[in-house]
């Protein structure tokens, strides 16, 4: 983390921009980029982090039915589990485009765990993003096919979703 | 001879003997040679220890994916400044190619490099000290057949006084306890604290260190702050966890917690090396983290 001061936030105060600013200018970009105009600036800023959270919720929801099955742990039924499985493929369509205004990283805002490294790697997270569509539709293929075959296409999509927290989500205190 | 001159004599002779007994007690200790004579390593054995020790999550390039170039490089910020992982490939001048067993075993046990030097604990050889020889053995065969580097090993960032290597064997006298520190009555916890006390060295993140950078073992596993500063690593006593058994099980294979937020951080290389083991190993695991007791 102090990488990321040193990096971000250093420069930040040495060419004489206080956060403050940048995150004045980051919510007026954002606003006007974004989202309808009837919306405050903050009330549109404060929706997108709000909206991103969301989806995730979304996804673990999902993830959950199907990785009880998978774990054994609630009785395996192919329309549940393919419902499921469905709902992951129609989250990864989502565009992201809207989800990460300049200025809500965890350096700047309370209410987000999303780091800096996010802003830095924007190509990154929408590749994280189209792989996670790969698995999931991956999942959905098999989802049917009966509980033996939900472990191994849960893993699948695990492992995008450990890539992507590893490199850009702060970690849980 | 007076009676002043003979107390300054018997002093003198106390004091160099405090000073020999303190030289020798820190020195950096070594294996005695008859303990890796005649071992011979199996590099498939190998592999399981080294994904169960984690050697893959730091000393793998920062830039790299791939978890088997152990080219060395990653920065870890703390309280005494900042340590790189070094080169631990197989090159023979830059990574540790050209080490011969009891070198290695020295290395990884007791913390003293081949020129007789004192490595920072950073090097977990607190847990790996209670490695069996013969799975250091297997370890070293292993990583002998993975790629060589030839990036040279960074220098460590450290203030004053802790760029003193000598004073880290007073370090190691202080700090280092008696071997393993949970009781194992069964055969599954005693499975379970070997891969979380020597191998895994779950303890380094997850218990709090006391000023000098100790681990604190009245405090096991209670969860500490996070060495980079920011943050704390969550602790895994009942006080802190709840998940059973088969959660933590299902959470070191799969990375999902029991309601399916996914690991980060660190702790995502960690899931990735512990996914390597065997479902027996993390239940072994879980079963000794459920066998915790409470600590604040």
């Amino acid at each position: 983390m102090r990488e990321y001061i040193q990096v971000y936030i250093q420069p930040i105060i040495t060419t004489g921009i206080t956060m403050t600013a940048r995150l004045i200018a980051a919510l007026t970009t954002a606003a006007a980029v974004a989202m309808p105009m009837s919306l405050g600036a903050q009330e549109a800023f404060e929706n997108q982090i709000k909206a991103r959270k969301g989806l995730m919720d979304v996804m673990a929801l999902n993830l959950g039915v199907l990785g009880g099955m998978a774990r054994g742990i609630v009785e395996y039924d192919a329309a549940t589990a393919q419902a499921a499985a469905d709902n992951l493929v129609a989250v990864s369509s989502v565009n992201h485009l809207f989800f990460w205004p300049e200025g809500s990283d965890n350096m700047s805002v309370d209410n987000t765990r999303a780091l800096p490294a996010i802003w830095e790697n924007l190509d990154g997270v929408v590749a994280s993003w189209t792989e996670f569509g790969a698995k999931s539709e991956a999942l959905a293929a098999v989802a049917g096919d009966g509980q033996a075959a939900l472990g191994p296409a849960v893993g699948g999509v695990g492992g995008v979703c450990q890539a992507c927290h590893e490199d850009f989500r702060e970690p849980n205190n | 001879m007076g009676t002043a001159t003979r107390l300054l004599a018997i002093g003198a002779v106390a004091g160099a003997i405090v000073v020999a007994a303190g030289w020798f007690v820190t020195r950096p200790s070594t294996l005695p040679e008859a303990a890796t004579a005649g071992l011979v390593g199996d590099a498939a054995r190998g592999e399981a220890v080294f994904w169960a020790a984690g050697c893959a999550s730091c000393h793998t390039s920062p830039e790299s994916d791939e978890g088997l170039v152990l080219a060395g490089g990653q920065r870890f910020p703390s309280d005494f400044g900042t340590f790189v992982a070094p080169n631990i490939s197989s090159h023979p001048e830059h990574g540790i190619g050209g080490w011969s067993l009891a070198e290695f075993a020295n290395a990884v046990t007791q913390g003293t490099s081949p020129d007789g030097q004192h490595y920072y604990p950073a090097f977990p050889y607190g847990a790996y000290r209670n490695m069996a020889l013969q799975d250091v053995a297997d370890l070293k065969t292993f990583m002998d057949t993975l790629p060589a580097s030839d990036t040279p090993s960074g220098a460590h960032n450290l203030g004053f006084p802790f760029h003193i290597r000598a004073g880290l064997g007073v370090w190691k006298v202080l700090s280092l306890g008696d071997g393993l520190v949970m009781d194992a009555p069964t055969p599954e916890l005693e499975q379970g604290r070997y891969l979380v006390e020597a191998l895994a060295h779950c303890a380094e993140c997850h218990t709090p260190r006391n000023a000098i950078g100790g681990l604190d073992r009245t405090r096991w596993m209670a969860g500490a702050p996070n060495p980079s500063g920011q943050g704390r690593i969550p602790g895994l006593t009942p006080a802190q966890l709840d998940w059973s058994a088969a959660d933590i099980a299902y959470y070191l294979e799969s990375g999902f917690t029991p309601s399916f937020d996914s690991v980060g951080g660190h702790m995502a290389a960690v899931v990735r090396n512990m996914a390597r083991l065997t479902p027996g190993d993390r239940a072994a695991i879980a079963a000794y983290v459920k066998a915790l007791p409470s600590a604040e």
